[in-house]
C-alpha cells in the first residue's frame, strides 16, 4: 500500500491537497473539484477501484463549503479510500460521473434532491428522491428544520417516459401492491407478454430518516437505526453503533464482537431462507413456502430468546451488546442451529427435486456480470452476476477475522442463482455460527462509553443479508450527530432489476423482484 | 410428489393454538413494561432514555404529571433498566390492542420533593388494565361473528403508508403455518374492493397520504381500519416531520390500534379479532338502520 500512496503521489502530487488517515482502516483524500474526475478515473483503472457510495454534506456553517464524499475501495486492501471535494456554496455544482459510472446515478440525483447541488453533465438529472410534486426545498441543507410543514402537493405529477409502437402499451402498479409488500411504482412497457422496458419509481417511504438522525441523541438514534429497514435491523444497528464506536475510540469487547457476529449471522439465514420459500411461491410450489416460513419461525423464536425480540431489536447497543447470554440460552442456540441445518438440507432437496420449480427459474431475470459491474450491483444479487466484494471477508469487522468461511459467486445472474448464492451462504453460516458459539463467551457485554467527542468521522460497513450497508457519521456537541450518511445495498441494486425483467414476461416479474429482495425503506429512508 | 408428501406427513401439525390455549412465547420476550406507581420514586431517569418519548415528564412546582404512551412504545426495556427503584418491571404481555387511542395511556400525578423525586402519589389514571377482555374470548366472539356476519370471511387488504418493513414481516408471518390466519376464515386480498378491513402500517408519508386515502376510499362500507405498531399508532420514533404525517388517524379514521415494534403475530391476531368485533357493531348498525 505503501507503493500506492508512492505512485498516488508521483501521479497527483499536486493536486492533492492533502492525505490523512483518521484511522488505520480509512484514508482521506482531499482533492479540487476539477480533478475528481481523473482521480477516480485512475483509481479505477489502475487499481480497480470500486466506487461504493457517493454522497455530501452541508459544511456552510463551519468551512463555507458543501463537501461531496467519494467512498472507494481498492481490491485486496481493507483500507477504504475517502476522497473529498468541496462544493462552492455560491456556485453550488459538481462534476456528474453518471455517464461513465452508471453505479452512481441515483446517488448523484439524491444530492441533487437533497442539497440543491446540481449534478452537471448528468445523463438523466430528474429528481429521484423528492417527487416531482413537491416544493423547491433540499432537506438535508442545515437551514432546512426538520419539523417543517411543507405546503400541500402541487406542481407535475412524474411523467413517465412514453413507450410507444404498434402492439406496445403501459401496465402501471403501485405503490399499494396485491401482497403484503413495501410501496413502489412500477411502470411496465410490455408488447405482447414480453417485458420492453420497466420504470421504477421509489421513495414512497421516505420519512426523513437521515435528516431525523442530527435531532436524536446518539444513544436514541440506535434505534433509529433498527428502522432503516426492519428486515435489517441488526446489520443496520450494528453498521450505526460500529460507526460510532470508531468515532469515540471505543473498543468493544470480544464477547459483544462474537455476539454480534452471531446476530448477524442468524438475520441473513433469517431472511436467506425466506426468499428461498419467497421464490418457490411465487412459481407456484407453495409447499415449499410453507416449510420455508416453518423454519424461518424457528429461527425468529430462537432471535426472541436470544435478544428479547423477534427482529433482533433493541440488542446491540454503543460499545457492545446490552445484555450476555446464560447457559440455556447458548444451549437454545446449539440446537436451533443443528436443528434448522438437518432440515434446511431437506427444504434444499424439495425444491432441487422439483423439476418445473427448477426449470422456471433457470435463465428467468438475467443480470449479466458486465451490466452488474457497471451498476455496482452488492450483495446477493451481485455475487449471482459475477461481483465479489463481502465486507465480512474485505473489511472484517465484529468477530469474522477469527472465522473462515467461502463467499459463493456465480456468472450466470438469473434468478436460479440468486438462489443458489442464499443457500451457499446459509451453509456458509451456518459453518461461521458453529464455529463462534463453540467459543468461550466470557467477560465484559460492553465497554464503557466515554463522551462522543465532537468533529470526529467515521465510515462503517457490514455485510447485511442484502447486501453492504454503509454508515457515514460526522460527529457534532452534545452527543448528537452532524450528519449521518446510510446505504443500504438496495438503492444501487434497484437498476439491476430494471435491467433484469427485460425481455421476461410480466408474470415472471414476481418472482425476478423476489429473487432481488430489496428494501423499499432502506432505499427512501 | 411422493416426497412432498412424505415431508408433510413427517412434519405433522405445527399450528399455533392460540388464542383457544395461551400463546407460548419466551420468557425473554420484552411486553408491556408495568409500571408500579406507588413504588416509582423518580420518573425522570426513564424519561431521559426513552428513545421515543413514549414516557414524559411535566413538571409545575411541586407537582408532576407522568404520562406513559403505549402507542409510542418500542418495548426496548430501557425505561426498566433506567428506573433503580425496580417499578417498571418489563412483562410478557402483548395482547395490548386496543378500539380507543386514549386507553392505550396512562397518567400519574406526583407531588415532589425538593429534589425532584417523588413524595406523594396522588392519583393513577390508567384504562390499560380493564381492557377489552382477553384472547380467548375475543377469539370466540370473532369466530361467531365472522361465521354468522361475514358468512365465514374476513378479507383484508394492507397498505404500509411508509413502515420499516418490520410490521410487514410479522403480517407476513400470520400466514405462515404456525399462525395459519386462515383458520379463522382471515384471509389477505389484492383489492381494497374486496376488503373488509384495512390494516396499516406506517407513519404515514407524505409520498403515501393519497394512496392510502385512495385504497380507505375504495373500500365498500362497513369498514375497519387497524392502525399497527407504534409508527401506525403515533408516528414512532419518526414521529411528524417534513415527510411524515405522524399516525395512521391523521389520515384517515382508526377502529383498532395494535401497539409494538413490531407486534408479534399473536398480538396483530388479537388485534384483528378485536377488529372483528367492531366490524361486527358497525354491521349491526348497518343493518338496524
Amino acid at each position: 500500500m505503501a507503493q500506492f500512496f508512492e505512485t498516488l503521489q508521483q501521479r497527483f502530487g499536486a493536486q492533492i491537497q492533502s492525505i490523512s488517515a483518521e484511522r488505520e482502516e480509512e484514508i482521506y483524500i482531499f482533492v479540487s473539484e476539477s480533478d475528481i474526475r481523473t482521480l477516480i478515473e485512475y483509481l479505477r483503472n489502475e487499481f480497480t477501484a470500486r466506487l461504493a457510495a457517493v454522497f455530501a454534506e452541508d459544511r456552510r456553517c463551519a468551512d463555507g463549503v458543501f463537501f461531496n464524499y467519494y467512498v472507494l475501495e481498492v481490491k485486496g486492501d481493507p483500507r477504504y479510500l475517502l476522497v473529498r471535494t468541496p462544493v462552492r456554496a455560491d456556485h453550488a455544482e459538481f462534476l456528474s460521473l453518471s455517464a461513465e459510472l452508471p453505479a452512481v446515478n441515483w446517488q448523484e440525483r439524491e444530492i441533487q434532491d437533497w442539497f440543491g447541488l446540481k449534478a452537471t453533465g448528468h445523463p438523466n438529472p430528474r429528481r429521484v428522491a423528492l417527487h416531482d410534486n413537491w416544493p423547491d426545498v433540499h432537506p438535508l441543507r442545515k437551514d432546512f428544520p426538520l419539523e417543517t410543514v411543507l405546503p400541500p402537493f402541487e406542481g407535475e405529477r412524474h411523467i413517465y417516459r412514453p413507450a410507444l409502437g404498434e402492439g406496445v402499451f403501459q401496465v402501471p402498479v403501485g405503490p399499494v401492491h396485491a401482497g403484503i409488500i413495501e410501496p413502489g411504482h412500477f411502470n411496465f412497457a410490455v408488447a405482447g407478454e414480453p417485458i420492453l422496458y420497466l420504470q421504477l419509481r421509489m421513495f414512497y417511504t421516505h420519512k426523513g430518516t437521515e435528516k431525523l438522525f442530527e435531532k436524536l441523541p446518539i444513544p436514541k438514534a440506535v434505534f433509529l437505526a433498527e428502522s432503516i429497514s426492519g428486515d435489517s435491523s441488526f446489520s443496520h444497528g450494528t453498521a450505526f453503533c460500529q460507526a460510532i464506536e470508531r468515532a469515540a475510540q471505543i473498543e468493544v469487547p470480544l464477547r459483544a464482537l462474537i455476539m454480534r457476529t452471531i446476530l448477524l449471522e442468524l438475520e441473513r439465514i433469517c431472511n436467506h431462507v425466506a426468499d428461498i420459500g419467497a421464490i418457490a411461491t411465487d412459481v407456484g410450489f407453495v409447499v415449499a413456502n410453507a416449510h420455508a416460513t416453518r423454519l424461518k419461525e424457528m429461527l425468529v423464536s430462537l432471535n426472541e430468546r436470544l435478544t428479547g425480540n423477534r427482529l433482533l431489536r433493541g440488542m446491540v447497543c454503543i460499545g457492545g451488546v446490552r445484555r450476555g447470554w446464560d447457559a440455556v440460552q447458548l444451549g437454545s442456540l446449539r440446537a436451533t442451529i443443528a436443528g434448522f441445518a438437518s432440515e434446511f438440507r431437506d427444504l434444499v432437496a424439495l425444491i432441487d427435486s422439483s423439476e418445473s420449480t427448477r426449470d422456471r427459474l433457470e435463465q428467468t431475470g438475467v443480470l449479466r456480470p458486465e451490466k452488474a459491474k457497471d451498476l455496482g450491483i452488492v450483495g446477493v444479487a451481485g455475487r449471482a452476476s459475477g461481483m465479489n466484494p463481502d465486507a465480512r471477508r474485505d473489511h472484517p469487522y465484529a468477530a469474522y477475522g477469527r472465522y473462515s468461511f467461502r463467499v459463493p459467486v456465480y456468472q450466470v445472474g438469473d434468478v436460479s442463482h440468486r438462489m443458489q448464492v442464499r443457500v451457499d451462504e446459509v451453509n456458509e453460516s451456518l459453518g461461521i455460527l458453529r464455529s463462534a458459539t463453540e467459543e468461550s463467551l466470557h467477560g465484559e457485554c460492553s465497554a464503557q462509553v466515554p463522551p462522543i467527542p465532537a468533529d470526529r468521522c467515521a465510515l462503517s460497513t457490514v455485510e447485511g443479508w442484502r447486501g453492504e450497508i454503509i454508515h457515514w457519521i460526522r460527529t457534532g456537541p452534545d452527543n448528537h450527530l452532524e450528519r449521518c450518511k446510510i446505504k443500504d445495498p438496495s438503492l444501487n441494486n434497484w437498476p439491476a432489476l430494471v435491467e433484469a425483467v427485460q425481455g421476461n414476461i410480466i408474470a415472471d416479474f414476481p418472482v425476478i423482484n423476489k429473487s432481488f429482495n430489496l428494501s423499499y425503506s432502506g432505499t427512501d429512508r | 410428489m411422493f416426497k412432498i408428501l412424505q415431508k408433510t406427513i413427517a412434519t405433522g401439525i405445527v399450528t399455533t393454538k392460540y388464542p383457544s390455549e395461551p400463546a407460548q412465547i419466551s420468557d425473554r420476550f420484552r411486553g408491556r413494561p408495568s409500571f408500579d406507581f406507588e413504588k416509582w420514586t423518580d420518573a425522570r431517569p426513564a424519561e431521559e432514555v426513552c428513545p421515543t418519548g413514549a414516557i414524559l415528564v411535566c413538571d409545575d412546582g411541586d407537582s408532576r404529571r407522568v404520562t406513559v404512551d403505549y402507542g409510542l412504545c418500542v418495548f426496548c426495556g430501557l425505561c426498566a433498566e433506567a428506573s433503580a427503584d425496580r417499578a417498571v418491571r418489563i412483562t410478557q404481555e402483548f395482547e395490548l390492542a386496543s378500539a380507543h387511542r386514549r386507553n392505550l395511556i396512562l397518567t400519574a400525578e406526583y407531588l415532589l420533593s425538593t429534589d425532584g423525586t417523588h413524595r406523594e402519589l396522588r392519583g393513577v389514571h390508567q384504562r390499560l388494565v380493564d381492557l377489552e377482555a382477553d384472547a380467548d374470548q375475543v377469539g370466540q366472539q370473532a369466530r361467531e361473528r365472522i361465521q354468522k356476519l361475514l358468512k365465514r370471511s374476513l378479507a383484508i387488504r394492507e397498505v404500509d403508508a411508509g413502515s420499516c418493513n418490520g410490521c410487514e414481516l410479522e403480517i407476513v408471518a400470520l400466514n405462515n403455518p404456525v399462525y395459519d390466519l386462515e383458520r379463522f376464515g382471515v384471509h389477505f386480498v389484492a383489492s381494497p374492493r374486496h376488503a373488509d378491513m384495512l390494516l396499516v402500517t406506517g407513519p404515514v408519508t407524505r409520498n403515501m397520504e393519497l394512496a392510502l386515502l385512495k385504497t380507505y376510499q375504495a373500500m365498500p362500507e362497513p369498514k375497519v381500519v387497524v392502525a399497527v405498531g407504534a409508527c401506525g399508532i403515533s408516528g414512532g420514533i419518526f414521529g411528524k416531520n417534513y415527510a411524515s404525517l405522524g399516525g395512521v388517524d391523521n389520515v384517515v379514521p382508526v377502529d383498532v390500534y395494535i401497539p409494538g415494534c413490531p407486534p408479534r403475530p399473536q398480538a396483530l391476531l388479537h388485534g384483528i379479532l378485536l377488529a372483528v368485533g367492531r366490524l361486527g357493531e358497525k354491521m349491526y348498525m348497518d343493518s338496524s338502520a
